[in-house]
């Protein structure tokens, strides 16, 4: 009983809080451009519009795969927010988000399957260390299970200053910013369109952006799982550097451009090989 | 002990009797029941032995081992004879030494070695023979249908099918010999019958491309073959022993560890790891069901399979640690070098190689946790992969190419097979299946035995793993149409069954894999490492089961999600934006002038990142440097 | 409750404008006009779009991907003429290859006059089409 109702309460309250933040980015996006901006629930003002409006397909299947994806983010959601297995986790994360860019490839149309590339590059990126976060998790702490990661004396940040680094270097792919948006994002792209949501329209459009703010609260659960320990005050802690991490990628989002996919690619592998593979070794040089 | 010898002795009849009876029907039945007998008496084996496992020693092994040493004689005087006509000498140079060093041996050195027990069934190699009786079959009888569509499309290959099916059905024999006994003389002949056989089939064409790859496996797989002979020359001069399990039970001294250091060579070349990995690329000449039975599903397992038998004498050991090093070299190697192929086949090949180096890590990390990985890993790659290979095979015959990029129209072409491969490509790296479980797993025990090298380069191959099987995966689900007028043969049932059935089992496994670890894996562990094992995904494995169940449930969705909207509320359906004026048929846009211009989007190869050349190169200089640090230090810990 | 008017996106197209409009139209994305304040995004994405915003008058080039361009827009939609050439065919509307306004090939919900036409028409113009966004959401109900 206890299960489902937060269970119930992940699904509801994660996308909202998501698409809170995505309307707080949007608001300082616009500040930063000495702007007024939109109003903070603009997003939700967006989606609910999306979800009245028609639903066009371009070919039978297409749709489908948005709908997928979203489940299995969902998913994730509910396993990294109950404390599940953070291997797990990343697993289904990589699921849905390779449902979306099959969704990309599925519409056919030049410029989302260009974005569907893009995405599988942008993956091929970031899934290194994300994979190196997961392995220095359990290096510290000796188990996969994020409610036992985040209940222990210390905060993992501590043995793994580097890896966190790292993983805020990649966070910048995962949540689509500049400057590694190469394959969808919410600036105007001309030779990209909108990317794989190009032949999405009304409700698919619609869950396409809750999709989205799902995944930006399991990419900042991550930087959570880093810094909560066992005491109140880590947790505090934990959401504060939470929302600075956001902010700190929003203001790079507006200060950087666009690099090419050769400097995306190469730049993510270097810094996950050389931040990852030093905290590692560091970390069993002293035999923790 | 019967049924044993019946179930190695069996394909080797149906083997003669399909090469003697050339008539197409009846040959094609006797295939047919050959097959499905193969299999029957496989389970029956499996599960008759698999609660108490079977130890014998086979009495008057004399006139077995005369027979073994008179084929083994005719075969390298066939070889040599090869090698010298086509100007191998390396070849024959192999064979000659190998043949000498085991004749030698037989008649001077073995006098008194007495072998205990010959053959072992435990739980390992029950799974070894489940796998190769249950897939082997299933892929005989589909060679019954491929072949008859291949020499409709190449018709300049002779048509030899009564010999390329006798070829599969004597491998079958002695892949059986192989993983069932401990005497190494008896493994090491069923070891030079596979290598024969791969030869043979990969010869198959008898084109100059054929002819040349098939030599380059005969003499690399010879070459190992020799290490294996020189391993049972130091074990059974040193220490009179001719067993495996006597092997694996002595405390790792320099010479034992040389010993084990030749045979983890020997499984190298049969693995087709680097630097030894060449062959395997040139055998994807050879028609599909022999790549999906030799050179992805079971033979290439041979090795591995020694390996893992051998994996308490690693771990630690100077051998382990090399064995380990090369196998992540092979690994990340082969998974870059994946992304820049275009060939279907050369993608399976180096993703078979990849995955293989990945069970070489785990094999010779050697900790329980890993050896659990390891076999798991065997088991679900030999399902998914054979699958792959069978679909690729019709693939093949159905769009008249192999290329991935034509495989757009794939799904309106034939949606059956477009599932199957959709399964098989999710078997390989998506969540709920084995491979990532295992994979999992396995980054578990790098950590826990501190091999952070290696969680790296899993890390990285990993992703590179993701990205081919990624832009693959989105081929198939692109709705591409054919060309008017295109001709698309229909499917064989002889093909339809087995790559049915194999889509069946890899989606079975990935719910069977909490059984398969309790009564197989744990149980293995327990007998070689004499204390008790753990499932290495302990508390949460409840629920886990239960997220695999709604994922699996998710995938399956897939396949109708091409069915739904015809009885939901029909939308409106509007051509495919392409920032102008689409022509109409979603392929055309309308370009300056007027002019019809075709759209069309390739996936991403990177050829200048990770292309063959560059990466193949040093990949196997660092793995030659490797194998000879191995060699080096091997040796400095005998002198000292 | 409509949520039309709270974020209107629109779909940008150069008929056969001279460039003037378009730069007009972009300048009320800019700090000074804001139109973001509205909820309005530029998508450049028929899908997405809400409202069709043409400038320039229409020749036998454009139509068609005109037309396109409107039929690849979900329900409910609204076209907005931006400047005299898209209204009438302004100056141009005499030229051998010209049609003529927008509304030769579409229906135009809202004209915003002008050349060019000026950031605060345009921003009127597009809350107007808001309007009738909402109007033609409860006429796709009642149906």
């Amino acid at each position: 009983m206890m299960l489902a109702v937060k269970i119930l309460l992940i699904i509801i309250f994660t996308p909202l809080a998501g698409g809170l933040l995505t309307g707080f980015d949007r608001k300082i996006s616009a500040r930063l451009q000495g702007r007024q901006g939109p109003p903070v629930l603009q997003p939700f003002y967006d989606v609910l519009k999306l979800l009245q409006k028609e639903t066009i397909e371009v070919n039978p299947s297409h749709r489908f795969y948005v709908y997928v994806s979203l489940m299995f983010i969902i998913l994730t959601a509910l396993i990294m927010l109950t404390g599940g297995d953070i291997l797990l986790t990343i697993f289904v994360l990589t699921l849905g988000s390779i449902f979306f860019l099959l969704g990309g490839y599925a519409s056919q149309s030049p410029y989302s399957v260009l974005g569907a590339e893009r995405e599988l590059l942008q993956m091929m990126a970031y899934e290194p260390m994300m994979f190196m976060t997961a392995a220095g998790l359990y290096y510290v702490s000796n188990t996969f299970f994020i409610r036992d990661i985040v209940n222990r004396k210390m905060p993992a940040i501590i043995y793994l200053p580097a890896i966190f680094v790292g993983f805020v270097f990649i966070l910048t792919f995962k949540l689509r910013k500049s400057p590694f948006d190469l394959s969808l994002g919410h600036h105007a792209h001309q030779e990209l369109v909108q990317g794989i949501s190009t032949e999405y329209s009304g409700r698919s459009l619609a869950f396409i952006e809750i999709t989205h703010w799902y995944e930006t609260i399991i990419a900042l659960g991550f930087v959570y799982i880093f810094f909560a320990a066992d005491s109140i005050g880590t947790h505090i802690l934990a959401v504060i550097v939470c929302l600075i991490v956001y902010l700190f990628e929003i203001i790079l989002d507006n200060s950087t451009v666009r690099v090419k996919w050769q400097k995306a690619l190469s730049l993510a592998w270097l810094v996950s090989g050389v931040l990852g593979t030093a905290n590692l070794v560091v970390l069993s040089f002293f035999n923790f | 002990m019967s049924l044993i010898m019946l179930l190695i002795l069996f394909p080797f009849i149906t083997s003669v009797l399909v090469y003697v009876i050339r008539e197409e029907h009846t040959r094609n039945a006797i295939m047919r029941i050959g097959a499905a007998i193969t299999a029957v008496l496989t389970l029956a084996a499996a599960f008759r032995f698999f609660g108490a496992g079977l130890r014998v020693s086979v009495g008057g092994t004399e006139v077995i081992d005369i027979c073994i040493l008179i084929v083994e004689v005719c075969l390298a005087a066939y070889i040599i004879m090869t090698g010298i006509r086509e100007r191998k000498y390396l070849l024959s140079f192999f064979s000659a030494i190998q043949i000498v060093l085991i004749l030698w041996f037989e008649f001077t050195q073995k006098k008194g070695i007495e072998t205990g027990t010959d053959i072992i069934v435990d739980k390992l190699s029950s799974v070894m023979i489940l796998i190769v009786g249950i897939i082997g079959s299933l892929i005989c009888l589909y060679a019954v249908g491929y072949m008859k569509s291949y020499h409709v499309h190449h018709s300049e290959v002779k048509e030899r099918k009564s010999f390329f099916f006798a070829v599969l059905f004597l491998f079958l024999s002695a892949m059986f010999g192989l993983v069932l006994s401990n005497n190494l003389m008896w493994m090491y002949f069923c070891w030079e019958i596979t290598t024969f056989c791969s030869y043979l089939l990969i010869g198959y064409t008898r084109t100059e491309e054929a002819k040349n790859n098939s030599l380059r496996a005969l003499t690399i797989n010879v070459g190992g073959g020799l290490a294996f002979a020189g391993a049972i020359v130091i074990v059974g001069t040193n220490f009179h022993i001719m067993e495996l399990s006597a092997l694996t039970a002595k405390r790792p001294v320099p010479l034992v560890l040389a010993a084990v250091f030749l045979l983890c060579v020997a499984a190298l070349t049969k693995s087709a790891q680097l630097p030894f990995s060449s062959w395997l690329l040139g055998a994807m000449v050879a028609p599909t069901p022999s790549s999906a039975l030799l050179h992805s599903a079971t033979m290439v397992k041979a090795g591995v399979y020694l390996i893992i038998r051998l994996a308490p004498l690693l771990g630690e050991t100077v051998a382990g640690r090399i064995i380990t090093l090369v196998g992540a070299v092979t690994f990340l190697a082969c998974s870059l070098m994946a992304i820049s192929q275009r060939d279907a086949k050369k993608v399976l090949a180096y993703s078979t190689i990849a995955n293989l180096g990945l069970i070489v890590i785990c094999a010779s990390v050697g900790t329980r946790e890993s050896i659990w990985a390891a076999i798991l890993l065997v088991i679900f790659h030999a399902v998914s992969k054979s699958l792959l290979f069978l679909s690729v095979g019709s693939i093949e015959n159905e769009l008249g190419s192999r290329n991935v990029e034509n495989m757009d129209i794939l799904m309106d072409v034939s949606r059956k097979l477009a599932v199957c491969m959709i399964i098989g490509i999710s078997g390989m790296f998506l969540a709920p299946f084995g491979m990532l479980i295992s994979k999992w797993v396995a980054m578990k025990s790098f950590i826990d035995s501190k091999n952070i090298l290696i969680v790296v380069i899993l890390a990285y191959g990993s992703a590179a793993t993701l990205f081919y099987w990624g832009k693959w995966l989105g081929k198939l689900v692109s709705n591409g149409h054919p060309k008017k007028g295109e001709q698309h043969p229909g499917l064989h049932l002889d093909e339809k069954i087995p790559i049915i059935i194999q889509a069946v089992i890899v989606l079975l496994s990935c719910v069977a894999y909490p059984v398969i670890s309790k009564y197989v894996l744990i149980p293995y562990l327990q007998d070689t490492f004499g204390v008790a094992a753990v499932i290495p995904i302990g508390a949460g494995d409840q629920t886990l089961m239960i997220l695999m169940v709604v994922m699996i449930s998710l995938l399956i969705l897939v396949p109708l999600g091409y069915a739904p909207t015809s009885f939901l509320k029909k939308r409106r359906t509007t051509p495919i934006y392409m920032a102008g004026e689409n022509s109409g048929d979603n392929k055309n846009f309308v370009g300056s002038g007027g002019v019809k211009r075709k759209s069309e989007m390739s996936n991403w190869y990177m050829e200048g990142i990770f292309g063959s050349k560059r990466i193949g190169f040093w990949s196997n200089i660092i793995s030659i440097v490797l194998l000879c640090a191995g060699v080096i230090l091997l040796i400095g810990r005998w002198a000292s | 409750m409509s949520f039309n008017k709270k974020s209107p996106w629109i779909l940008h197209y150069d008929a056969t404008s001279c460039n003037g409009c378009d730069i007009e139209v972009l300048a009320s994305l800019t700090p000074l006009y804001d139109v973001e304040r509205f909820g309005v995004v530029n998508t450049g994405d028929p899908r997405h779009a809400d409202i069709l915003l043409i400038t320039g008058s229409v020749n036998g080039q454009s139509i068609p991907v005109i037309k396109q361009l409107y039929e690849q827009m979900p329900d409910p939609k609204a076209v907005v003429a931006v400047g005299i050439c898209a209204t009438s065919g302004g100056i141009f509307a005499d030229c051998y290859n010209v049609e003529g306004g927008v509304d030769k090939v579409l229906p135009v919900d809202v004209y915003v006059p002008g050349c060019a036409a000026r950031p605060q028409s345009i921003i009127d113009g597009i809350l107007k089409a808001c309007d009738i966004l909402e109007e033609k959401q409860k006429a796709l109900k009642g149906r």
